[in-house]
């Protein structure tokens, strides 16, 4: 009698048993399943886009890195640098560039007869495997040490952008059968000097520092001017989109009259944060150099143009910041007696802090990636071959800037640049994603909870 | 001269500290409170008591001039606090505020310390030259509102770790550490337990020898509890107003007793 299980008459289930499934909770499972499903697939696709383009850039960029030297002992003629023998540095400036050509080739040549090697090249072609810098940077460092004339030093060249791409495999002797600039001869000997330890690869400073290079010169090139150029308009964004954009956003979200006219900016707002960057390039160009007359490719400009650009989302993020602050806050603060500045200023501004510097970070990243606007204020295409020294110098000098040098680098016809702005891509990421992660961690530790 | 201070002051005790005449409010196009006169004693607890939606809260909302920040608010007759016309052009809602001091529903400490939650009326107001002073205000206030002994250790811990109870009593604490003349308070228990509104209701009948208190309630006991005068709200209409016992025994209007003994509301 209790145990039914053993009963055989046990009546049937009955219809609406919870045991059972009926047909729609059927259907309504099998739909959030499904549902599932499709965002799983979502994310999956989404990261392997991810994976590959960080892959890619990663592979290809990482390179850039690398640059391949020669080392070699020059001996600085007198006879050649210093006629007179005075060390008098006027006259050690009188001799150009051209005339540190000689003691280059035969530097190289001595290496070579110096190592053993058997070779025809002559030596033009000798000298042909280092980088067109090779003599400006021995003339720079004798200027710098007239003392050293007559001695013997040891220097790092750069290896010609061939030699370093033959080194980093980009180079092959197939690819280079109608190239004018380098030959399989120039390659043999290549191979023997790695073995011997002159021609070697190593990590290079100058990609992340120095200035960028003529089209002659890929190896030469690097990021360090275009980041300073970037910096300076950061400088300019910051110091004017953040006051301005937060007191924007202030006024409208907690002083403003709620009427037409404060909806038809606050739409207006949202529209312009939709609007292409080229448009607040070309506004740029016509406002600020046509009609202001405020100089070409500087920095200054630039920064005007991404504030403009950066003003929309800065305002729409504080203002959803401070929207998020519970209005019991503002009450509590006006009950007691505080005027509604009080109110805003001592209460709701510091919990909307938070929110508003994520969303001037995140508008901020955005600004330096930003290339279009640059186009027309002058800024891509510029080669700047020093880093300012000053804040105005900063600002007003004609400068690059890093997503501009890397579009620059980009559309160069010599494959050793295509490396370069890979490379760039990866600071310029780095960059971006270091201020995302301050972003984040940055809302993490000063979010309130109330 | 003296006599004669001392006069005014015994005067002022038995007299009107807050009067409305003729007081009507609309939201946009509803009328929310119709033609009501009220004539609010020093130094009693005054409750407003009604169902939800008769315009109690927004009347004590309209003693602070709180429902200014309301732009489709408009209200017309006049609200006298010791005689001057807190909607007259010349008054400043910051100043009147500091008289009027108001407690909300819902327990909304600022989310920083005790101690600045408390001190921050009195800072922004001036009334303290030093820290000492400072000190002496926020905990005298604390004291007041029944609440110094269990936060006297932890005045750098944030009001917002507190309970439900003890943050409404911190939010009096606050809404008193300014001297305010009246009192405001808009349901002050309804979002605390039984023995944190016995608390809050104790608290409420001392805090009646230095302030006028006005209260806005749901409980008809707790009305009947603390206060000693009631408004019994119904529609916007100021329906009945007196001394809570005969609005509680013998009320004069069928719908003040048809609400009291809970066959509307």
């Amino acid at each position: 009698m209790t145990d039914l299980s053993s009963s055989p008459t046990q009546p049937a289930a009955p219809e609406n048993s919870l045991l059972t499934l009926n047909k729609r909770t059927k259907a309504r499972n099998a739909a959030e399943r499904r549902f599932k499903a499709y965002g799983i697939a979502a994310i999956s696709v989404g990261l392997i886009m991810l994976l590959v383009l960080v892959t890619t850039i990663v592979s290809r960029g990482t390179g850039a890195f690398q640059q391949t030297f020669v080392t070699l002992n020059v001996e600085l003629l007198e006879s050649k640098l210093d006629k007179s023998g005075q060390r008098n540095i006027e006259d050690i400036k009188k001799v150009t560039t051209f005339g540190y050509a000689p003691i280059v080739k035969s530097a190289m040549k001595e290496t070579v007869n110096g190592l053993g090697l058997q070779t025809g090249l002559k030596s033009k072609e000798l000298a042909g495997l280092l980088s067109k810098s090779a003599v400006a940077q021995l003339r720079a460092f004798v200027l710098a040490n007239p003392e050293q004339i007559g001695k013997t030093v040891e220097f790092r060249f750069l290896a010609q952008s061939r030699v370093d791409g033959y080194l980093k495999g980009r180079v092959t002797r197939e690819s280079i059968e109608n190239d004018k600039n380098i030959s399989p001869e120039q390659l043999d000997l290549v191979d023997a000097l790695v073995a011997a330890g002159v021609i070697e690869k190593s990590f290079n400073l100058d990609f992340i520092l120095g200035s960028d290079a003529s089209d002659q010169r890929p190896e030469a090139a690097g990021m360090g001017v275009s980041m300073m150029g970037s910096l300076f308009m950061m400088l300019v964004v910051l110091a004017l989109a953040l006051p301005i954009g937060v007191a924007a956003s202030i006024y409208l979200e907690e002083f403003a009259p709620k009427n037409w006219m404060t909806d038809v900016i606050e739409v207006n707002i949202a529209n312009l944060a939709a609007v292409p960057s080229i448009v607040y390039g070309i506004l740029g160009l016509a406002v600020f150099i046509n009609y202001r007359h405020l100089p070409m490719s500087a920095p200054l400009v630039g920064g005007l143009v991404l504030t403009l650009m950066t003003l929309p989302t800065i305002i729409i993020s504080t203002r959803a910041s401070l929207k998020a602050v519970p209005p019991s806050i503002r009450d509590a603060a006006l009950g007691v007696g505080a005027s509604k500045m009080q109110s805003v200023f001592h209460h709701v501004l510091p919990l909307a802090a938070p929110g508003n510097l994520t969303g001037t970070i995140i508008g901020l990243a955005q600004a330096l990636g930003e290339t279009a606007p640059l186009l027309l204020i002058g800024m891509v295409g510029f080669i700047a071959s020093n880093a300012p020294e000053t804040l105005s110098e900063g600002l007003l000098s004609p400068n690059s800037a890093m997503p501009a040098q890397i579009y620059e680098w980009a559309k160069r016809a010599d494959p050793a640049f295509y490396e370069r702005a890979w490379g760039g891509i990866i600071i310029l990421l780095l960059f971006l994603v270091t201020m995302n992660t301050v972003a984040v961690i940055l809302r993490r530790r000063f979010e309130r909870r109330w | 001269m003296n006599t004669m201070n001392m006069m005014d002051k015994a005067l002022n005790t038995t007299t009107t500290k807050i009067a409305a005449r003729n007081v009507n409010v609309y939201y946009g196009d509803s009328h929310a409170i119709k033609d009501v006169n009220v004539e609010i004693d020093a130094n009693t607890v005054t409750a407003f008591i009604g169902p939800s939606g008769c315009g109690k809260s927004t009347f004590l909302r309209w003693i602070n001039r709180m429902n200014d920040t309301i732009d489709i608010c408009r209200v017309t007759g006049d609200i006298l606090l010791d005689g001057e016309d807190i909607y007259d052009k010349r008054v400043d809602p910051v100043q009147l505020r500091a008289q009027a001091g108001l407690v909300f529903q819902k327990p909304n400490p600022f989310p920083k310390s005790i101690y600045d939650n408390v001190s921050y009326g009195p800072r922004i107001h001036g009334l303290a030259r030093n820290k000492a002073e400072m000190n002496e205000i926020v905990e005298k206030s604390l004291r007041r509102a029944a609440i110094w002994d269990e936060v006297k250790d932890r005045l750098d811990a944030p009001g917002t770790g507190l309970s439900g109870g003890q943050q409404q009593r911190l939010c009096i604490a606050r809404a008193i550490a300014t001297e305010p003349e009246v009192l405001l308070m808009d349901e002050p228990c309804s979002a605390l337990d039984p023995i944190a509104t016995a608390q809050v209701e104790e608290l409420i009948d001392e805090l009646r020898a230095s302030f006028s208190v006005v209260i806005v309630t749901h409980s008809m006991q707790q009305a009947a509890r603390v206060s000693q005068k009631t408004a019994f709200f119904h529609l916007g209409n100021l329906v009945e107003f007196g001394p809570t016992g005969q609005i509680f025994t013998n009320p004069e209007d069928p719908r003040t007793e048809s609400y009291i003994t809970g066959r509307i509301g």
